[in-house]
């Protein structure tokens, strides 16, 4: 690997002074799982490191029963899925915390750093989406929101312009009767990049027999992460049956634009997100349910 | 040359200063500044597990942490598992029930299954094997590693 | 539900126990030393400048920017090997194999593979070595490649060597061709035995490159001295086969080169060939200094020696009852770059499951532009095996036949000639298809969406040299000194037959495995040959150092030897009753009777081990996704006699889940220039311990008669038959025939698709 300087800024005005003066040479790390990879392997260089887990904003992990769950940055999957509350408020979180890497990326790996790397396969992206979930970002013209659905522009490329950095992750209050849930296919049971992924989250009425409402999200079956709109505002309203779910899907694959590379075909990909968004669904409705 | 940075660590419970660039990963601290070769180096893309390392109670691929982030961590490896009265119960049970062929993984196992069975001592089989699939071994085909952590589990 | 049995005749006191291995305790603390820990003073870390190309003329390489960079110390390219000197009229016959041999360490004319390696640096550390490559500056021109081993082997496809000329059976052709060998076997009369047949199926299967996937890379220590000594620490399977090649490329004596065998992480045949040694010697000499050199995962994968991928045809006939009639296969394995793919191995084992009177079987060594490829695991048999097995599953379903029926009245045993002419000596396939027939797994109920499959497999488990030297301490332990690189357990398997053959305790052996200088010439750990090769030289010198502890007593007694016996560690007078040593009473008055005693032997074992396996399998096919879950696997082998047990299973239980991987989702995937796509354990897909049940394991024991406790060698068999067991049982889950490995996700989902089936 290159030679590059470390710095461990302790608050985000430092941060973000340190990464405005150098602009395109700094690069933020938070677990390091993808970056020190990809550095690694030549795919990025960066002369100044700039490790945030010594913010104590970005280790912020709370959930307050009025605002909702904040989610520091530099917060690790492992932490995430270890607090009780929060496993038990978000649970279509955790399936994704619960999914990258093995256990030992799960000691280093973020959900913001997941964001930020910008991949198409993101397991966290899609779950994050379908909750709602906000990006917190401060810069040197202070701070700003963005809805995680258009945090991703490209393959590894995100909105943080130059001195911005990704503070935290703000999610709604979950709403009464609703349910959460992210599938994704792998061809191994761990340790592998998502084929297709699919994030849902669903809020059925409080005989639990109807949608009010619904989102759902895509992993891989574009450049970047897909918020599949229209598939999930075609269930409010309805009664939950196979038919809305089936549909739903089908909307899911129509928002999907795979390629075909060494991890799946187009055709397998969309196929999955057919299956994936059924099963997804069924699942977070079930939970929903109290399941 | 670039800069060398002084960190202060612990280390296998001993307080220890080194000297490193801030692209040496860990791994390359333990083998190369500091001697301590029984970490493997499998990948050094954190997919194979041979480098795991438990760094503030947490296990670690320490090919995908960089010397630097030791400061001030507490450090536990392959060679601090062992005391002075014995081995660790999981390196006997490794031993007794053949869990290793080659060996060049089983550093690594023993270190994921000591942090596994030190949170959850009675952690059943299909735990052990969702919570080892970070940690690969080309030689036993996993039976007799599983049997061997399971032995020193409380489950039965 | 889960077991391991193993069905034994015959017992002893040491063989066949299951003792602590000696190396064990070390490698449960982290002390044991492998190659890369290697640590000398001064030592500096290579580097290897590889070719991104697959296929590509060097027109010219200029080091001179690399040389200049702060901290490099050395730098080589194919310029520094002896080859670049030497000229053909020189090298006479040696001339092909020494170019292909040192130009695929560093490549002289052409790159041949993306990862070829064309220039190596030494430097302070690995990371100015790293930053130092970039400013090597190559020119290429860039050839069309050729990928496909049936492409390849298409008159007009690009060549990969201009001057290769094809060896059909002991003839060369006239043009150039990619085909570097042509083999052909034939037995009996093939178109009366198709015509015979009830029934005759053929049919074409592939599979993709795979890897042998240790946890350990390729790494290597040399030390060129001064005194001109060259010493190498590196992990291999094979001190002495470094040694070999290293000399032979350097062009020096091989007792000018020191080869010690580090402890190995890893190698199932992929760490045979010596890709680094000679070029960190060449560092070494150049920078005066140690010079260390370890691959990246992604080296391993590119540019170390994968498995063959191959294109089969077969085609079997039989009687409704059954009975096969005749058999044909045509096999073409891809070498890599240069000539040598076990395409013999293949058409060997192809039938040697099955006593048939008519066949022919021809195989094709084919070159590409794809890495040399290297032994894995009974080199050639787990193909042709994915392809026979599958047939005969399929036939079997055709007949309305039980699988282990058909086999049990096709099997190969005792008198049986296979068709390269060898004619079996007592084996145990009929045993272990009877154990399959017998066992709970075959005979338990299936469940929905599953299917079950069973596939038989061979391996010759060939002999070799080996050499072993022993001697007794004045305490009575016993230091076993030997050749043979331990890389799962055989100091202790031959520890254990030294102690059963001197009658004393496994813990009164202590096993040293040293290096090429103080140890005679041994061949690789490989080929399932150690506890047997090995074992049987530690049996003989065994017996060199009971013969001269009866010398010994003959002259404390002051008797004839003829008048003493050695029995279970015991020497006393055949008619004097007062007259006895134990092994250590007799050990203790060495020091002062003529001094120690050194048993030695050096063997060459004809014959073969013979090692047969059957495979049970159950899987559950997800429909929607294509996903295959092994839900149940039971292994069954014979083992001859399992020396130790737990280590027999371990390499039974091992080998099936490298199978699993290759019949699920391990595959090389390259582009069409044949650039590897997925040169990382995150994409070549190895299966993790979440991907797995318990193997169950059923030890076979029938007794091969060219061993004296009857141990035939264990670790190939085990990755023959789970392919095609596993295809099979997807067949029997999904009612789709999978001819092309890896049977991944979306290969079924396609086959669901073509035939409706999904």
């Amino acid at each position: 690997m290159e030679a590059f300087d470390f710095v461990s800024p302790i608050s985000i005005e430092e941060a973000v002074k340190t990464l405005a003066s150098h602009g395109d040479k700094a690069r933020i790390m938070a677990g390091g799982t993808d970056m020190l990879v990809q550095m690694r392997a030549g795919r990025r260089t960066a002369p100044l490191v700039v490790d945030i887990k010594g913010i104590p904003e970005l280790n912020v992990l709370s959930y307050d029963s009025a605002k909702g769950l904040t989610l520091g940055a530099a917060v690790p999957c492992y932490k995430i899925y270890q607090d009780k509350t929060v496993a038990a408020a978000y649970p279509g979180l955790i399936d994704a915390a619960y999914l990258i890497g093995g256990i030992q990326i799960q000691g280093r790996a973020t959900i913001g750093g997941n964001i930020c790397n910008a991949a198409p396969s993101g397991d966290a992206i899609p779950a994050v989406i379908a909750l709602s979930g906000v990006c917190n970002i401060a810069g040197p013209n202070g701070t700003r929101e963005m809805p995680c659905e258009e945090f991703c522009t490209a393959p590894g490329r995100n909105a943080l312009e130059n001195g911005e950095i990704l503070v935290s992750i703000s999610m709604p209050v979950p709403q009464a009767n609703s349910g959460a849930n992210y599938l994704r296919f792998i061809p191994r049971n761990e340790m592998d990049i998502a084929v297709a992924g699919v994030g849902v989250s669903v809020v059925l009425d409080g005989s639990g027999q109807n949608f009010v409402s619904a989102r759902i999200s895509l992993a891989s079956v574009a450049p970047t992460p897909v918020f599949a709109k229209e598939a999930g505002d075609s269930l409010a309203g309805k009664p939950v049956s196979e038919e809305a779910v089936q549909q739903a899907s089908e909307l899911a694959q129509a928002a999907s634009k795979p390629i075909n590379d060494m991890r799946g075909t187009i055709r397998q990909r969309t196929h999955l997100i057919g299956v994936l968004t059924r099963r997804s669904l069924n699942k977070a409705i079930e939970r929903a349910r109290g399941g | 040359m670039p800069g060398v940075t002084h960190v202060k660590t612990t280390l296998n419970d001993e307080p220890i200063d080194f000297l490193c660039e801030p692209r040496q990963s860990l791994l390359e601290v333990l083998r190369d500044v500091l001697g301590m070769t029984g970490t493997k180096e499998g990948c050094n893309d954190g997919n194979c597990g041979a480098c795991t390392i438990i760094l503030d109670g947490i296990i670690v691929d320490s090919c995908l942490v960089l010397g630097v982030e030791a400061e001030g961590k507490e450090i536990t490896t392959i060679e601090g598992m062992a005391s002075p009265e014995g081995l660790h119960p999981l390196q006997q049970s490794f031993l007794e029930n053949a869990a290793l062929q080659c060996g060049i993984c089983t550093p690594g196992f023993l270190l994921a299954a000591k942090a596994l069975l030190d949170a959850e001592p009675d952690a059943d089989e299909g735990r052990i094997r969702h919570w080892l699939a970070g940690n690969l071994c080309r030689c036993t085909g996993y039976d007799k590693i599983i049997r061997a952590v399971l032995q020193v589990s409380t489950a039965k | 539900m889960t077991s391991n049995q193993v069905l034994s005749e015959i017992e002893y006191n040491v063989v066949g126990k299951r003792p602590l291995r000696p190396d064990g305790v070390d490698k449960v603390t982290g002390r044991a030393r492998y190659g890369d820990d290697t640590n000398l003073t001064g030592m500096l870390r290579a580097k290897l400048l590889r070719s991104p190309h697959p296929h590509a003329r060097i027109k010219s390489i200029d080091t001179s920017k690399a040389e200049a960079f702060p901290g490099v110390r050395a730098v080589v390219t194919a310029k520094d090997l002896p080859f670049a000197v030497l000229s053909k009229e020189e090298l006479g016959g040696e001339y092909t194999a020494l170019k292909f041999a040192s130009d695929h360490m560093l490549a002289s004319d052409k790159v041949l593979f993306k990862g070829h390696p064309v220039a190596a640096i030494a430097a302070v550390n690995a990371h100015v070595a790293e930053s130092a490559l970039a400013l090597i500056e190559v020119d290429y021109e860039v050839l069309e490649s050729v990928v496909d081993v049936r492409e390849a082997m298409k008159d007009g496809a690009p060549l990969v060597h201009e001057d290769l000329r094809t060896n059909d059976m002991g003839e060369t052709a006239d043009k150039p061709s990619n085909i570097a060998m042509h083999m052909s076997y034939a037995m009996g009369d093939i178109e009366k035995g198709f015509a015979e047949a009830d029934l005759v199926l053929e049919r074409e299967y592939t599979t993709a490159t795979v890897h042998q996937g240790y946890i350990e890379p390729h790494n290597t220590t040399a030390f060129w001295n001064s005194d001109g000594q060259l010493n190498i620490w590196t992990s291999t399977q094979g001190s002495f086969q470094v040694r070999g090649t290293v000399a032979s490329v350097l062009r020096l004596p091989v007792s000018q080169v020191k080869v010690t065998p580090m402890e190995i992480g890893g190698g199932f045949g992929g760490k045979i060939t010596a890709y680094l040694d000679a070029i960190a010697a060449l560092l070494s000499k150049k920078a005066g200094a140690p010079v260390k050199a370890l691959m990246t995962r992604t080296e391993v994968f590119e540019a170390s020696g994968p498995a063959p991928a191959s294109w089969m045809r077969v085609k079997i006939g039989v009687k409704n009852n059954g009975k096969m009639t005749a058999v044909e296969t045509e096999i073409a394995m891809d070498a890599g770059a240069y000539p040598g793919s076990p395409a013999m191995q293949a058409i060997v084992c192809a039938f040697a499951c099955y006593d048939v009177e008519n066949g022919k079987v021809d195989g094709y060594d084919v070159v590409v532009n794809k890495p040399k490829t290297a032994a894995y695991r009974a080199p050639g048999s787990p193909q042709a095996a994915f392809a026979v097995e599958s047939l005969i599953d399929e036939i079997c379903g055709e007949l309305k036949l039980d699988p282990i029926e058909f086999r049990l009245l096709n099997a190969a045993k005792e008198g049986t000639r296979r068709i390269e002419g060898l004619v079996a000596r007592r084996i145990g396939l009929v045993e272990c298809l009877e154990a399959a027939r017998a066992h709970d797994h075959y005979k338990s109920k299936l469940s929905d969406n599953t299917g079950r499959g069973v596939a038989c497999g061979y391996w010759p488990n060939r002999g070799f040299q080996s050499s072993v030297v022993m001697t007794v301490n004045f305490d009575g332990v016993v230091s076993l000194i030997m050749g043979s690189v331990d890389i799962g357990g055989t100091r202790a398997s031959i520890a254990q037959q030294t102690a059963e053959t001197l009658g004393i305790a496994y813990e009164d052996v202590k096993p040293t495995i040293v290096d090429t200088d103080s140890i005679g010439y041994t061949f690789i750990t490989g080929g399932s040959r150690t506890s047997f090769a090995t074992g049987l030289a530690a049996i003989d010198a065994a017996e060199d150092v009971k013969s001269q502890m009866i010398s010994r007593a003959a002259k404390i007694w002051d008797t004839s030897e003829d008048d003493i016996e050695y029995v279970a560690g015991v020497v006393s007078h055949k008619s004097d009753e007062e007259l006895k040593f134990s092994f250590k009473d007799l050990a203790r008055q060495l020091a002062t009777t003529g001094g120690t005693i050194s048993g030695r032997s050096n063997v060459d074992p004809t014959g073969e081990g013979n090692g047969y396996a059957v495979h049970i399998v159950d899987v559950v096919v997800d429909a929607d996704t294509g996903k295959t879950d092994v839900t149940r696997f039971t292994a069954i082998q014979d083992a001859g006699k399992a020396v130790h047990p737990s280590y027999v299973e371990g390499q039974m239980q091992g080998g099936a889940v490298q199978g699993i991987g290759w019949a699920l989702n391990e595959e090389y995937f390259f582009d069409d220039t044949g650039k590897m796509m997925n040169p990382t354990f995150l994409d070549y897909r190895m299966p993790t311990s979440l991907d797995l049940p318990m193997i169950d394991t059923v030890i076979v024991e029938v007794a091969n008669p060219g061993h004296p406790y009857g141990v035939r060698g264990v670790g190939e068999a085990s990755i023959v038959p789970p392919m095609a067991a596993i295809g099979n049982a997807i067949h029997g889950a999904t009612g789709n025939r999978m001819r092309s490995l890896p049977i991944s996700p979306v290969r079924i989902l396609e086959a669901g698709w073509e035939n409706g089936k999904s």
